[in-house]
């Protein structure tokens, strides 16, 4: 149970090339804090920098206010989950665990290690392979000692590092939960990278979102979903990713490739005096409404337009249809190139809409569009700032996901201690 | 084997016999004749006409005892202090080469790699020379030195794709869990690192057992001559007799521990190749 905190860190490698630039993180007593970011973003060197798996240029690592960027990794009582889980294939699944107990710094006597072990194995349900060898084990089980690993001693923070990334879906799915629960059983601080939204958004209590080493949001996973602070983030957090149709501004309105938008009142203020600017409109996939299944009241409330439908993929729970479109060509470079730093292909520019599952848009069908128009987000292609976002919303998101957290964290302890199986895991 | 037709594993068990005919002929044969008395080793039969142990008598107590005893002991303490030299060094040496990225990394492998095909003649004649002058002629020390030349380079080469092959996420996680670096080094790296040592070690042991070249050129006297040299030195009863019995005698002896080693190690590489499974 610690805090900890990055201070103006930075990494550059011996060619000098900086992986990590300026962090400033603090991470509170028992939070889930998520890094995340497309490859090559440095969120797993950020995180191996505070295990001390690799040296910190610059800045100050904190851990509960204690300088720790010279101590070796050992000295800093984290625990860590591997991305290839790293058992020792030499030792049984309870050697394996009793591992870190062994070590002369947390000696221990013979009776108090199986207990720990075992209680760890119980909370894992390894109880039954404790005598077999990693080997012999099925993925998910791997990853399961792994974590037995990190919960027998009494480690001030957990790391993970993309420690899902390689089981297949469903398995991955249920060790999500698993790892969730656990994390909110024992209150334990953690921090966790992935590249997976998925995870990012279900686990964390906050989010970190890097690109090229840079810190762009910390925020809950909501905020980042409803007031991202910039194109990256809007278009890093979720799936299908937000449409960015660029549009000029003309007379108050954004004339979109499609459509004619007018800004609702609250969000006029984004458009002021930028008269014949282009900037680039972001609306989330699930926006998009088939006109024709959306009440007579809420139509007024958004915008209608008519597109000639590519593709379609029906997924039963929903329909995705794909527009394609030309972007304004001062534009194009900045959203191809948005496109590549987030692992996209940076094909073409098109339209994703997610639609109610009952629609009957068919491919080559012209259809008619609504969205809200109040939900809109707007970004300026230069800097790739968020025109629209309200600070004051997000704080309020802020503060309703620490709430939150606090009545989880109090649930999970306190049930823990029900359970009676605090005690020495916890 | 189970998926092979009869005619296959026919055909197999035939070749698995040749081959194993072909190696052990030249070994059934010295057995065979270390077993004849004097009066049978010329008589063109195979097996002896009757089992003697008069060739083993003279190499372990008769006449031939004083030169066949310091020879053995030489070569068991020369061939398995350079062993023990060798596998020590190229441990680490190798360990630093898989892990660590310093300058002259390359260069080391590839001088390691040159040694180890430099032709060996040519270097015992500058050696006998300066082992006179330096005082090392004659020595144990100067044969293990030559030894561990030739040993090793090839140590180097085989240990350091071993430790490649261990993960580095292994030894991270022992630091993690609290480990100092030697800590890491002995309770992880070198327990999956065990069948490369013990092939190592078995190589490095059979270079310095069966050399001749410098066992013959750097020794004059039983204070370092090893087996193999001294195996030249044996006489007959007169000198009109060949001591082929003795010498079948003395090659049987040395050959023993080596049989036997192979086989406690060879049990050692095989459970620590299937029990390794390092892939995570």
């Amino acid at each position: 149970m610690s805090q900890i905190s990055l201070r103006n860190v930075s990494k550059k490698y011996g060619d000098g090339f900086p992986a990590v630039k300026d962090i400033d993180l603090d991470i509170k007593d028992g939070e889930f804090v998520i890094l995340v970011g497309p490859s090559g973003s440095g969120k797993s060197t950020v995180l191996r920098m505070i295990a001390g798996l690799e040296d910190i240029t610059d800045g100050d690592l904190f851990i509960d206010d204690e300088r720790t960027n010279d101590k070796a990794p050992r000295e800093r009582g984290l625990a860590m989950v591997f991305q290839n889980y790293a058992l020792y294939p030499h030792l049984s699944v309870f050697e394996n665990m009793a591992f870190p107990l062994r070590l002369a710094r947390h000696k221990r006597p013979d009776a108090e290690i199986k207990e720990a072990v075992n209680k760890a194995a119980e909370l894992l349900e390894l109880t039954e392979h404790l005598d077999r060898k990693p080997a012999n084990l099925s993925g998910g089980q791997r990853q399961r000692v792994a974590m037995g690993r990190a919960i027998v001693r009494e480690a001030r923070a957990f790391l993970f590092d993309e420690p899902l990334s390689n089981l297949d879906a469903k398995l991955r799915g249920q060790m999500r939960t698993e790892i969730s629960r656990l994390q909110r059983r024992l209150g334990i601080t953690t921090v966790y990278v992935t590249h997976d939204q998925t995870e990012a958004m279900t686990l964390g209590d906050r989010v970190a979102v890097l690109r090229r080493g840079e810190l762009q949001q910390v925020a809950s996973p909501r905020e980042l979903y409803e007031q991202p602070v910039n194109l990256f983030v809007a278009g890093f957090i979720g799936s299908p990713p937000m449409n960015f149709v660029p549009g000029r501004v003309t007379d108050g309105k954004i004339e979109l490739p499609f459509v004619d938008l007018k800004l609702p009142e609250k969000l006029s203020g984004a458009i002021e005096g930028r008269d014949g600017d282009v900037l680039v409109v972001g609306i989330r996939p699930e926006q998009f409404e088939d006109a024709s299944l959306v009440s007579e009241d809420q139509r007024d409330k958004g915008t209608e337009f008519e597109v000639t439908v590519d593709v379609t993929e029906w997924l039963g729970n929903e329909l995705y249809i794909y527009v394609p479109f030309e972007p304004e060509e001062s534009v194009r470079q900045t959203l191809i190139e948005l496109d590549r730093e987030l692992d996209g292909g940076g094909l073409r520019t098109q339209l994703v809409a997610a639609l109610d599952a009952q629609s009957r848009v068919r491919e080559g069908d012209k259809a008619t569009l609504w969205f809200d128009s109040g939900r809109v987000q707007v970004f300026d292609p230069e800097t790739g700032a968020n025109l629209t976002r309200d600070d004051e919303v997000a704080a309020a998101l802020g503060e309703e996901q620490e709430q939150l957290r606090q009545e989880a964290l109090e649930r999970g302890r306190s049930g823990a201690v029900e359970h009676g199986k605090a005690g020495a895991v916890a | 084997m189970s998926n092979l037709s009869t005619r296959e594993r026919v055909l197999w068990i035939v070749a698995a016999l040749v081959i194993a005919l072909y190696a052990l002929f030249p070994v059934v044969w010295i057995v065979s004749l270390s077993l004849k008395a004097p009066s049978d080793l010329a008589n063109s039969q195979f097996l002896p006409t009757q089992v003697s142990f008069e060739n083993y008598r003279l190499i372990l107590v008769g006449e031939a005892r004083d030169l066949f005893l310091p020879a053995l002991r030489n070569s068991v303490i020369v061939s398995l202090a350079s062993t023990f030299l060798a596998v020590v060094l190229a441990t680490f040496a190798a360990y630093a080469i898989a892990r660590l990225d310093f300058p002259g990394k390359r260069v080391i492998l590839t001088t390691a790699l040159a040694v180890s095909i430099f032709p060996v003649i040519s270097i015992v004649t500058p050696l006998f020379d300066l082992w006179r002058i330096i005082g090392l002629y004659d020595t144990i020390p100067g044969l293990v030195i030559p030894y561990l030349a030739l040993t090793l380079p090839l140590s180097i080469w085989v240990l350091s794709a071993f430790f490649r092959e261990i993960p580095w996420e292994l030894e991270q996680a022992a630091q993690m869990d609290g480990a100092t670096t030697w800590q890491a080094f002995r309770k992880v790296i070198v327990p999956l690192a065990a069948p490369g040592v013990f092939t190592t070690a078995i190589i490095a042991f059979f270079i310095a057992w069966n050399d001749f070249v410098f066992g013959i050129s750097l020794t004059s006297t039983d204070a370092a001559r090893p087996v193999p040299a001294a195996l030249a030195f044996f006489t007959g009863a007169s000198q009109f007799e060949a001591p082929t019995g003795a010498i079948a005698a003395a090659s049987v002896v040395v050959t023993v521990p080596v049989v036997i080693l192979v086989l406690i190690f060879q049990r050692r590489i095989v459970s620590g190749l299937t029990s390794g499974a390092v892939k995570g």
